[in-house]
């Protein structure tokens, strides 16, 4: 099905938008402005782009360490995002979580997960709850393809198919789990086809390409919500940066792989898409980069300009009344 | 008043619970055959045994606006779902800010003295004690299992509740009538003046045996149980040992790093308490050993009243 032309300019935008947050946090990052651990989604944008857009705002999403793509998608506020990596009071988490832990439960989003792996069994809950609600609703859980290695990955997919729960396991396969290389790690390359072992079906498709993200998205969607029970959707991605934030984090990966894959950037390809569709010009495209670095900057003088929490603060939300 | 097993007790307070409350969901490996019969399958969930799915599923669902019971059994079989009891399920609420709610009970067998062996003979609550963001929960009686699963169940926090294999079978008086006890209140079970015995979980009858036994000698003998490891219950135990001047902790697990190691800190950091101390507390838990099976060595490696009947009259006895 084509889709129409405002809903790819939107699929366009927010991946634009997840590209110059990710490059502001990293070189805010690189000045020391943000502490901790930083994982960012640069060149992974067209997964939870073409994913979210067939969600709802009441189906329901968890994600990994490498959060923020997702967040965005999903329709949380950046400037919130971004005072809470900085560290302040007026952040998702008041400070509590940082770019790990960013979670938005108002627009469905379960939160990031510092622990890999262990956002599936969490997302097991979300698709049994919407199950039990009986809405038609959907949820989805984000991991890479170093958490297809861990035993949780297991469990869940075998616990949410028994249960024929509508949930999306998305499988973002950027073929490295931190320094780890996917050919050395997996013992088949392709994560998709486990889900024959669990009883669902098992698609792939290009993590590059945001319209055949979003194509089959919904096609996997549209079946969850019928009462298909649950799906595997493995995107084969990369990642421009290293697997945090940190310069001296070893990097084994060799730079001809890396060009190879920034040649294949999913914005660059989107917008050739766009002129070439006739949808946008580069004037049109122009445009909307400014007035996404305006909102950038709007967000990091929101968390400059916000204060960090009391220290005594560090007390309050253990426990819930 | 009418008699009821430990057993029966727990079970009636989830029935009255899911009656009353539509959102309330329970995943075990197990199933509860009551509840299946009356709730139907799509509230009580038969789980495969994948520890770290249900148990995060639990989170899943509690903060998706649903109430869950996730019942590993026995306490060994947790360690398997670590991560999500230690990372997600204890942190979740704090780390995204309180914006969401985690309602979720947890339950336990733990406890040693059953010819079961290292693996099987475990009481690990000390080690979830912690870890900050969970509550902990640990019944001796029937009355107070069921009082405090039924509050446990209306709590909008991860709560696990500890549950002695040995005491599935004991019978003690429940009342018919409906009622819920708070978290964080100390059971007085025996009144005394000369020696507090603060005891834990299955502890309190060996406790109570201990102190019927001394009462021979002429000791007075006052016999506390938290009932909560968290909250817990400072003032009750302070009061007391303010009142006798001395202490003996009874717990079975481990004793390096136990429950019983955090009630003598209760005790001693306190000035007024301190004050009051006749003689050094003292400790009398498992042996920091794995449990073996054979019968005399587990005997051996577990407290029971002889030994707590031995701790008291040291600490009576004592002359400084």
């Amino acid at each position: 099905m084509q889709i129409k032309k405002d809903e790819m300019l939107k699929l366009y935008r927010t991946m634009l938008t997840i590209r110059r947050f990710e490059e502001r946090v990293s070189k805010e990052y690189a000045q020391g402005n943000i502490l901790g651990y930083v994982h960012v989604y640069i060149g992974q944008e067209a997964v939870a782009t073409g994913v979210c857009n067939n969600l709802k705002i009441s189906d329901r999403i968890v994600s990994s360490h490498r959060g923020h793509g997702h967040s965005i998608a999903k329709g949380a506020d950046i400037k919130r995002m971004m005072a809470e990596i900085y560290g302040k009071k007026t952040g998702y988490c008041k400070g509590k979580g940082g770019s790990m832990h960013i979670a938005d439960f108002k627009v469905g989003m379960l939160g990031a997960n510092g622990i890999v792996g262990a956002g599936m069994p969490i997302a097991v809950g979300a698709g049994l709850a919407a199950q039990l609600e009986k809405k038609g609703g959907v949820a989805a859980v984000f991991f890479g393809d170093g958490a297809s290695q861990e035993g949780e990955f297991h469990e869940s997919m075998s616990l949410a198919s028994i249960w024929k729960l509508p949930l999306m396991f998305v499988c973002e396969n950027n073929l490295y789990a931190s320094s780890t290389p996917a050919k050395y790690a997996l013992p088949i390359q392709d994560i998709y086809k486990k889900a024959e072992s669990y009883g669902m079906p098992g698609v792939v498709v290009d993590g590059n390409d945001v319209v055949a993200v979003n194509e089959t998205a919904r096609e996997l969607v549209e079946r969850m919500r019928k009462g298909g029970g649950p799906v595997l959707l493995e995107c084969k991605t990369y990642r421009w940066h290293t697997h945090f934030e940190m310069t001296t984090f070893p990097d084994p990966r060799p730079k001809e792989e890396l060009d190879s894959w920034i040649a294949r950037c999913p914005i660059v390809k989107m917008e050739k898409r766009l002129k070439a569709e006739g949808i946008a010009t580069k004037k049109d495209l122009n445009e909307i980069n400014t007035s996404i670095l305006e909102k950038i900057d709007e967000a990091v003088k929101y968390a400059e300009e916000s204060p960090f929490p009391a220290p005594e603060d560090a007390l309050e939300d253990v426990y819930s009344s | 008043m009418r008699k009821i097993s430990y057993n029966q007790a727990t079970a009636e307070a989830l029935q009255e619970e899911f009656r009353k409350n539509e959102k309330l969901v329970h995943m075990a490996e197990d199933i509860p055959q009551d509840l299946y019969d009356e709730f139907g399958a799509e509230r009580i969930r038969m789980t495969p045994i994948s520890e770290s799915a249900f148990v995060g599923a639990a989170i899943g669902v509690a903060g998706s606006g649903f109430r869950a019971v996730a019942d590993v059994r026995m306490a060994t079989f947790a360690f398997c779902a670590f991560d999500q009891f230690v990372n997600q399920a204890a942190k979740i609420t704090y780390m995204f800010g309180g914006q969401a709610k985690f309602p979720i009970l947890y339950r336990q067998r733990n406890g040693l003295g059953v010819s079961a062996a290292a693996q099987h003979s475990v009481n690990p609550y000390s080690m979830y004690m912690n870890v900050a963001g969970l509550k902990i929960i640990i019944p001796a009686t029937p009355y107070d299992a069921k009082g405090l699963l039924k509050t446990a169940l209306r709590d909008n926090n991860p709560v696990i509740s500890f549950e002695h294999m040995k005491l599935g079978e004991v019978e003690g008086e429940v009342p018919e009538k409906e009622y819920t006890i708070p978290f964080g209140k100390a059971a007085v079970m025996r009144k005394g003046k000369d020696i507090t015995v603060v005891a834990i979980s299955y502890m309190v009858y060996e406790a109570l045996a201990a102190a019927e036994e001394v009462k021979k000698l002429g000791i007075s003998v006052e016999v506390i149980d938290p009932r909560t490891l968290v909250p817990m219950d400072k003032e009750t135990i302070r009061n007391s040992v303010v009142k006798t001047g001395r202490l003996v902790v009874v717990d079975e697990a481990c004793q390096t790093c136990s429950a019983a190691a955090e009630i003598l800190s209760v005790v001693v950091e306190d000035a007024d308490t301190f004050k009051s101390l006749k003689a050094p507390t003292k400790r009398v838990c498992g042996l920091d050993v794995p449990v073996p099976f054979s019968a005399p060595m587990e005997k051996y490696a577990i407290p029971d009243t002889d030994r707590i009947v031995e701790a008291i009259k040291e600490v009576v006895s004592y002359k400084g």
